[in-house]
């Protein structure tokens, strides 16, 4: 190692590259401190001032951490972000800007715009007959304090400063909650659009499901221009004994958009959790999923594909707490990675010493396409359990030359059997949306994707600038 | 003449592995090529194919009339040059029937013809499993994946009854079968056998021979073919193993 005093020298001035957004923001809550908590119940209120103090203390994640090794922010830092300031709200019709429509794939779809949930009506709570919740974060806490209050702050803990960040800055968000017993028929969609150029915006939801309740969420997060921004975003989950959420996250962000993506899922007893994470562009995106499996015989597969070009940046972090026996764990994400893109997969397995009897897989797979991309993967086990079964496995390789030989042996031109070898590595990941209209939306999107037809479009990616643009190679995936 | 390669030399990575090949096919006739471990049969097969890495350094492979040497491998194939794999690969997530239809459509567009329906595909597989006893819930499978052996060889034949090609090149098919299924692959071969194409059996054994009955053998050693008969040739070659090849040939 270098001489203590120079490294201590060094981290100093790293530290200093976040000094002047910590500043603004610092300055903003002292300035807004009111109109931040405006709508807060006590306890929210309390939150947001510890975790200023806390932010003011921490900074923003640094290279120096373990756990930001691979992602370093400092550009973003250093770069002129905008506090979201807006008191009037947005007077345009959201459809202007932004629409979303997946053929044959009815959702009821909930927009946040700049970090605050948009509604059109200025009604920004439904209540439908059987009591499922959707609508403001905000206005959920002054309609119903008390079932906010139970479950806000309690999921995610602030490990590092982004989180602190977001609990002491966040105005908005999506609220759902479904009642026990309650089946969500329809797939609740929650958009999350940047319109202003090099935003910086805290948005937080909310999502709780009660005792055998079922829901399925599509959460897209996309540019509709090319300016910059940064998105830091909470999401907290709460999953009851014996319910079952299906997450689906989908991200189209434009070269310049950074995002942070932090979940948080509480699991109950018997509950299920599908997470399905597709990154398909953006300047910088970090997923964090941290999975609380508190009930015995929670179970939960979590799975992703990112396909990165240009110097594009992709960070999964997934942490897997096994907190009672009798649980099952499975994460599995592949990446496509060309050019000069970099991907990051942090996969963590944490079996405490009661949780007899887990089974507990993780398995990350890449594929780089040229010799300037790179990945960093790093499987992290602590197993303090000694009657569980858990395995980890990485790999990083290129396209298989003698598969692509034998296909082009077959009469299939390199380009189309390069296509089709990239297409059957992702399939592992998209073969897991159970909602058809969906499935065959992203297949269509990743397939435009490999051959580089797909880029962020001037309106939602689930239904690209063109959709009728004839598909030129087109694998029947349907089992006929 | 479907297939006449004239003073082939092949290298890879700078090593001459071909030193001079001269060889002729015809319409309605079954090759033999054998010879001991190491004197370049698999890399005839390579050059022919078009496979990358092996560079002709001088002669000509002409086909149907054409220099091939610088086509493409899919483009050999569609032309209806067919190679059955010494070692078929596995491509985990592509499942048969996909990569039949991308493959029969890849030709059939090269020929300007359109895409085979979904029926007529389906009913071209059914009878083209028949040939080969192949059962159906291989080619639910993704491709090669978990077939065994013989499975996997199966699957070869399969596919050359698909694509229905004009030069079949058979890379010791007869290797890790038993002897139902040799019998098996080699009974799919004698069916899809005509006037209008040609095959060359690649193989050590003669074994394979009974079954599949060849017009002309060649036993290759050290790059070049040095020595062709008949069909007794390769019982020949049986009885007294390479050595007097090798003896007679060596430099």
């Amino acid at each position: 190692m270098t001489n203590p005093v120079k490294g201590k020298k060094v981290m100093e001035k790293i530290n200093q590259t976040d000094y002047p957004l910590r500043k603004k923001f610092t300055e903003y809550f002292t300035k807004h401190a009111e109109r931040l908590g405006r709508y807060d119940i006590p306890k929210v209120a309390k939150m947001r001032r510890d975790a200023m103090e806390t932010f003011q203390k921490t900074g923003f994640p640094q290279k120096s951490m373990e756990r930001w090794r691979n992602t370093d922010l400092k550009n973003i830092y250093a770069s002129d972000l905008k506090i979201f300031d807006r008191e009037t709200p947005y007077k345009k019709q959201l459809s202007e800007i932004f629409l979303c429509e997946v053929k044959g794939f009815d959702t009821h779809v909930l927009s946040v715009l700049n970090g605050s949930f948009y509604s059109p009506e200025e009604e920004k709570l439904t209540i439908d007959g059987s009591g499922v919740i959707v609508g403001s974060l905000s206005k959920a806490m002054q309609e119903y304090p008390e079932l906010v209050g139970k479950y806000y702050g309690e999921i995610m803990q602030q490990t590092d400063g982004f989180k602190s960040l977001n609990m002491a800055m966040t105005t908005d968000g999506v609220f759902i909650y479904v009642p026990d017993n309650i089946e969500v028929e329809k797939t609740i969609q929650i958009i999350n659009i940047l319109n202003d150029p090099n935003l910086i915006i805290n948005v937080r939801n909310l999502v709780i499901l009660g005792k055998n309740a079922k829901l399925r969420l599509l959460h897209c997060d996309d540019s509709v221009n090319h300016h910059a921004g940064f998105i830091n975003k909470v999401n907290e989950v709460f999953i009851d004994d014996n319910a079952e959420l299906e997450l689906y996250k989908l991200q189209n962000l434009n070269d310049e958009t950074a995002l942070l993506n932090q979940t948080a899922v509480h699991q109950s007893a018997g509950s299920r959790l599908k997470v399905n994470v597709f990154s398909l562009n953006g300047g910088m995106i970090r997923n964090e999923i941290f999975d609380l499996m508190n009930g015995q015989g929670a179970w939960s597969d979590v799975r992703g594909l990112y396909l990165m070009d240009q110097k594009q940046h992709v960070d999964n972090q997934v942490n897997i707490y096994h907190n009672v026996p009798h649980c099952d764990s499975n994460q599995l994400f592949k990446g496509i990675l060309d050019n000069e893109a970099t991907a990051v997969f942090n996969g963590y397995i944490n079996v405490k010493r009661d949780a007899q009897q887990t089974n507990a897989f993780q398995r990350n797979s890449n594929i780089l396409l040229t010799k300037t991309s790179r990945v960093d993967t790093m499987p992290h086990l602590e197993i303090y359990a000694d009657d569980v079964k858990c395995s980890h496995g990485a790999s990083v390789g290129q396209l298989d030359n003698e598969a692509l030989f034998y296909l082009e042996q077959r009469g299939i031109p390199f380009a189309d059997a390069r296509m089709l070898l990239m297409y059957a590595f992702a399939d592992a990941v998209i073969n897991e949306i159970t909602i058809d209209a969906l499935r065959i939306s992203i297949e269509d999107m990743v397939k435009r994707r490999l051959r580089g037809d797909l880029s962020i479009c001037d309106r939602c990616v689930l239904h690209c600038s063109n959709p009728d643009q004839p598909v030129i190679f087109d694998i029947d995936m349907s089992k006929i | 003449m479907l297939l006449n390669i004239k003073n082939l030399h092949v290298s890879i990575d700078g090593k001459e592995i071909i030193k001079g090949l001269n060889f002729s096919v015809n319409k309605g006739e079954v090759h033999a090529i054998m010879g001991p471990n190491g004197t370049g049969k698999s890399t005839l097969a390579a050059a022919i194919t078009g496979r990358a890495g092996y560079e002709i350094t001088q002669g000509e492979i002409i086909y149907k009339g054409q220099v091939i040497n610088d086509w493409s491998p899919d483009k050999r194939a569609n032309e209806g040059v067919f190679l059955s794999f010494q070692y078929p690969i596995e491509i985990p997530g592509v499942s048969m029937t996909n990569f039949m239809r991308t493959a029969v459509n890849a030709k059939r567009e090269y020929l300007s013809q359109s895409p085979i329906s979904a029926k007529e595909f389906l009913k071209k597989m059914e009878e083209k499993k028949k040939l080969v006893q192949i059962q159906s819930k291989l080619t639910n499978r993704s491709v090669n994946e978990g077939f065994s052996g013989g499975e996997k060889k199966k699957n070869e034949i399969f596919q050359m009854a698909m694509l229905e090609p004009e030069l079949a090149i058979l890379d010791e098919t007869d290797s890790g079968l038993d002897i139902d299924a040799l019998r098996v692959v080699a009974n799919g071969v004698n069916q899809l056998k005509s006037s209008e194409n040609a095959f060359i059996v690649i193989t050590h054994y003669q074994r394979l021979l009974d079954y599949i009955v060849p017009d002309f053998v060649h036993v290759m050693y050290n790059g070049r073919i040095v020595k062709s008969g008949g069909k007794k040739l390769a019982v020949e070659l049986e009885e007294k193993g390479y050595e007097w090849i090798k003896e007679q040939f060596d430099d």
